[in-house]
């Protein structure tokens, strides 16, 4: 709280209330629904600044804490408090929803009150998910995202769309039930389902092994990590382009996010034994997806695949942990992959919501994402080929942009572990390049490809201020990290020690 | 021979609901010429005093009486509100669809009171006589009711499987009650606990009457293998009579098992144990699996809440009190789903359709919005989905079957339930994603009903956010 002000619950609260009103009371009114979802957009997101300013970096205990009975006779709590490491993620989750609500301005003509109510709603949940200190109140708020996001892709999406958003569906639903019944488990343990007693709690070695493998699967299908990433790129493709910005650059951190409040702390020892797995499905992501990246011919499938891949850069960051202080002694290199993770993750949203926006732009005017159907795009749009180019570059990790801190960092500490893992990942500084920067080339250079293209009009007012907006935060991370870092650092420390330390 | 004039206290509400009922039954035929609604009326008039009867003596510890045949207590209290509260909607609905499907008789609403009467019997039932007596006559008045379209041939129909197979099962049950009459000599609830308990009884006679009373009880949940009768009959009546069967009757056969199971066989527990468990697996799988593939929005719930009473088992399986609080909570929040479920299709039934059929709510969103969200949180909330109440009742039952050490038995369910919850969210695709063949807007049959479902659904929605009170009234009754 903030002089006794609930922050937490007005940021969860606020969107969810505003998002039933536009439901209820915006029916065929369309202007009051997009009016009213941008102005509680930016409520909320003002709101949030309150965090960033109220914050205290020195302490890596939860902050703006929120406790109230809720379901006494199981000890559940509404329990909500943040961290360094959540409360960047919450500032990026009501960033990004003013660009989303933004894009689908002139877009989206069918059901207005329904798409925007839905955004709003689903904006609520993620806060809550990022906030939430009660593990129960936290698989509330996680499956509760999946109902909102089922219906913004299975109705304003593209051909598949109902395939694609039952796979979705599904596969998340799947992935969190064993997450549950692993929280169920750790109740009995613990009698309690706060998340910091289950920080604090002993685990024997196999049920840590369980615990760990119960929220491998939950995290790694969120994430997504090979092998159970099939879903998003069906999901990306079909979704409406709000929502793809919404899934890469909010939920897939809700898997990353899972791993350093619940596998690392929980289960430490099961993740030190288990680290090489997570560590060799981070690095066929990276390599291997990278390459898939590369021979695909529709752009959003593309991106999608180039996030899969770059979210392969959190996870390793992640688990590099143990073998770094294995081999250097220290945590200092741990440290570096830690919170080479975490900005990625950051990073990683604005550049992968961009991305999306860039194809978004491209098929409100086209109805098309085929590569082959472009061409010479920059002639005729030139401040939107500006743009285009910047954050593909930023994609590819070009120094001076956000997409390069992360990675570099990453792959600093990944030689530090072990020079193959450095090797394999170094990679992608080749295969990500290789992937954006020829997907640029045949779609905004060389001469115009057809009439359609030569028609082109460049960036409304709307879309060049998102595009800005955007680049202004692509570029800022890329120059000056040290505030972020700053924030993330104690609670990153305090990680690494709960990560280290033995609960056997 | 000394006889004590028994304490009838205790069981006023039934008193008062016999003595109202056979008053209606005859006032019926006297007023329905020329008042058509006047049993409608009398008929809620009735559960509302049987209501605040049961309010007003609400027990807060156990009460026998009728030489220890019926007893009242608060587990008991709490059932009987909640069938008598359901029962309140299933009547309105019941009114509507009966005027739309042309047979908008008083007989209804009497045969429905007497079963109402055979459920309370049965919540209270405190020996195998009364128990016996309390399931027969609510039986007997589903039978009825179901047959009651008598120009309806597969209403016919599903009315005689139900009554040839409700006739086996309970002769099963009356064989297995006879055979453990047989071993520990009494009929009472508590000293056959009490003779079971001494060791003195024989295990041989007593295990195999534990096999048909377990079998005998099973088929009344319509768990499987003996599901057969389910699907069929729930199709098959009229949705009015099916929102009869599949909501407040659930509650009342979730009361039978308690008091059999755990208040007359505790120390049998191994012996029912290991048969529950097995009724538990199949009935969790036949739920999710047979599901996926049905077109009839009537026997799609009915094959789901196949898979509901496996969930519903697990709290027995847990073998202790909080399993059983669970297991309460769940038939309590399932009940009230299954009302929403059968009230959105008796609200949408008109004359000439039925509106039972999945491709039936093609487009739902563009018709009626309102009514799609409605739907769409009975379906979410039968799937387990937060925030929806559903889902704190299927966290409950796995809670206490992994406190119990079956950890394995919340894994199967688990995984049962992703299952499940693609048929669920198939109904919300056709409403959302699908265009409607025929795209006019559509409204409930009245005014009074849109508001009924959308009542009962919100509350799902609303006891979802604020689960506390109703667990926690679960939890004491039972501890």
């Amino acid at each position: 709280m903030v002089f006794g002000f609930p922050i937490l619950s007005t940021l969860v609260w606020l969107p969810i209330v505003g998002g039933a009103l536009i439901l209820f009371l915006g029916r065929d009114r369309d202007s009051f629904a997009k009016w009213t979802a941008l102005g509680v957009s930016i409520l909320t997101f003002l709101a949030s600044l309150t965090l960033w300013t109220a914050f205290d970096s020195n302490t890596s205990a939860m902050q703006f804490v929120e406790k109230t009975e809720w379901i006494s006779q199981f000890n559940i709590y509404y329990y909500l408090g943040v961290d360094g490491l959540s409360m960047p993620l919450i500032l990026l989750t009501t960033f990004t929803q003013i660009l989303v609500i933004a894009s689908a301005w002139e877009v989206i003509k069918e059901r207005v009150e329904q798409y925007m109510g839905a955004f709003m709603i689903m904006q609520g949940l993620m806060i809550g998910v990022f906030a939430a200190l009660d593990s129960i109140l936290f698989y509330v708020f996680w499956e509760a995202l999946l109902i909102p996001m089922f219906i913004v892709i299975g109705k304003w999406g593209g051909q598949d769309r109902v395939y694609a958003t039952l796979k979705f569906f599904l596969y998340t639903f799947f992935g969190s039930v064993f997450m549950l019944v692993a929280f169920i488990y750790m109740y009995f343990q613990s009698g309690s389902f706060s998340i910091l007693d289950f920080h604090a709690m002993p685990i024997a070695m196999t049920a840590q092994i369980f615990i760990f493998l119960a929220f491998l699967i939950a995290f790694a299908v969120k994430v997504p990590m090979f092998p159970v990433h099939t879903w998003l790129p069906d999901a990306h493709v079909q979704a409406p382009t709000a929502g793809s910005v919404v899934l890469a650059a909010i939920m897939l951190k809700m898997g990353g996010y899972g791993f350093v409040r619940f596998s690392l702390p929980i289960t430490p020892d099961a993740s030190m034994t288990l680290d090489w797995l997570v560590i060799a499905l981070s690095l066929i992501a990276i390599f291997y997806i990278g390459l898939v990246a590369m021979v695909q011919s529709d752009m959003k499938k593309l991106v999608a695949y180039s996030s899969i891949s770059h979210m392969g850069f959190v996870t390793i960051g992640m688990f590099l942990v143990y073998d770094i202080i294995q081999t250097t002694g220290s945590s200092q290199g741990a440290m570096i992959g830690m919170e080479g993770a975490m900005i990625q993750m950051i990073s990683h949203g604005f550049i992968s919501g961009a991305m999306f926006l860039m194809i978004g732009v491209l098929y409100d005017r086209m109805h098309t994402r085929e590569i082959s159907a472009y061409g010479g795009v920059v002639n005729v749009m030139p401040w939107f080929g500006f743009f285009a180019v910047l954050f593909s570059m930023s994609n590819s990790g070009l120094p001076g942009t956000s997409g390069f801190v992360g990675e570099f960092m990453v792959i600093l500490a990944a030689f530090k572990a072990n020079v193959w893992y450095g090797l394999v990942a170094a990679t992608t500084l080749i295969i990500g390049a290789a992937y954006t920067l020829w997907m640029v080339k045949r779609v905004y250079f060389g001469p115009v490809a057809n009439e359609q293209v030569g028609k082109l009009k460049d960036l409304s007012k709307r879309e060049f201020a998102i595009m800005a907006t955007l680049a202004f935060a692509v570029v800022l991370l890329g120059v000056y990290p040290a505030p972020l870092i700053e924030v993330m650092h104690s609670s990153v420390a305090n990680l690494l020690v709960q990560a280290t330390t033995s609960k056997l | 021979m000394n006889f004590v004039i028994p304490s009838f206290l205790p069981a006023i509400p039934e008193i008062a609901l016999l003595a109202l009922t056979s008053l209606i039954l005859v006032a019926d035929t006297i007023w329905s010429k020329r008042h058509q609604f006047a049993t409608y009326y009398a008929t809620q008039f009735t559960l509302f005093i049987v209501g605040m009867l049961l309010l007003s003596s609400f027990a807060t510890e156990q009460t026998l009486t009728f030489s220890g045949s019926f007893v009242r207590d608060q587990f008991g209290d709490i059932l009987k509100l909640f069938i008598i509260l359901i029962s309140m909607g299933i009547f309105m609905f019941s009114r509507e669809y009966l005027l739309q499907a042309k047979f908008y008789r008083g007989e209804f609403f009497t045969l429905g009171l007497f079963g109402i009467l055979g459920m309370l019997v049965m919540v209270s039932a405190y020996n195998f006589i009364t128990l016996y007596l309390g399931l027969e006559i609510m039986s007997l008045a589903i039978y009825t009711l179901v047959a009651m379209r008598k120009s309806d041939s597969k209403a016919l129909e599903s009315s005689l499987k139900y009554f040839v197979l409700g006739a086996l099962a309970t002769g099963m049950l009356l064989y297995g009650f006879s055979m453990i009459y047989g071993a520990t000599a009494t009929i009472q609830f508590d000293e056959m606990a009490r003779v079971i308990a001494s060791g003195s009884a024989d295990d041989v006679v007593l295990s195999f009457g534990v096999v048909f009373v377990v079998i005998g009880l099973a088929f009344k949940l319509g768990a499987v293998p003996f599901h057969m009768w389910v699907p069929d009959v729930y199709e098959g009546a009229p949705t009015a009579v099916t929102l009869y069967m599949g909501t407040a009757s659930k509650i009342a056969a979730f009361a039978i098992l308690y008091r059999v199971l755990v208040e007359a066989i505790p120390d049998l527990v191994a012996d029912w144990q290991a048969l529950i468990i097995i009724i538990t697996i199949l009935s969790l799988i036949v739920g999710a699996v047979v599901t996926l593939v049905q077109e009839n929005l009537k026997r799609l719930l009915a094959y789901s809440g196949i898979g509901h009473i496996g969930f519903l088992l697990l709290g027995i399986i847990a073998a202790n009190p909080g399993g059983y609080s669970a297991a309460m909570f769940y038939v309590i929040v399932y009940s009230i789903t299954a009302l929403a479920a059968f009230g959105m299709i008796v609200a949408l039934a008109r004359t000439n359709t039925e509106f039972d059929l999945i491709a039936d709510f093609k487009g739902m969103n563009q018709r009626n919005p309102w009514l799609a969200l409605m739907m769409l949180f009975v379906m979410f909330s039968m799937a387990g989905i937060p925030p929806f109440i559903g889902f704190y009742a299927k966290i409950l039952v796995i809670e206490e079957v992994v406190q119990a050490g079956f950890t394995w038995l919340a894994i199967l369910s688990v995984v049962t339930a992703v299952i499940s919850a693609f048929y669920y969210l198939r109904v919300v695709k056709v409403m959302y994603f699908d265009d409607p063949d025929d795209a006019t807007p559509i409204e409930p049959v009245s005014r009074q009903l849109k508001w009924a479902v959308s009542f009962v659904s919100a509350l799902l929605l609303i006891l979802g956010l604020m689960p506390s009170s109703l667990i926690t009234l679960c939890y004491n009754s039972l501890s």
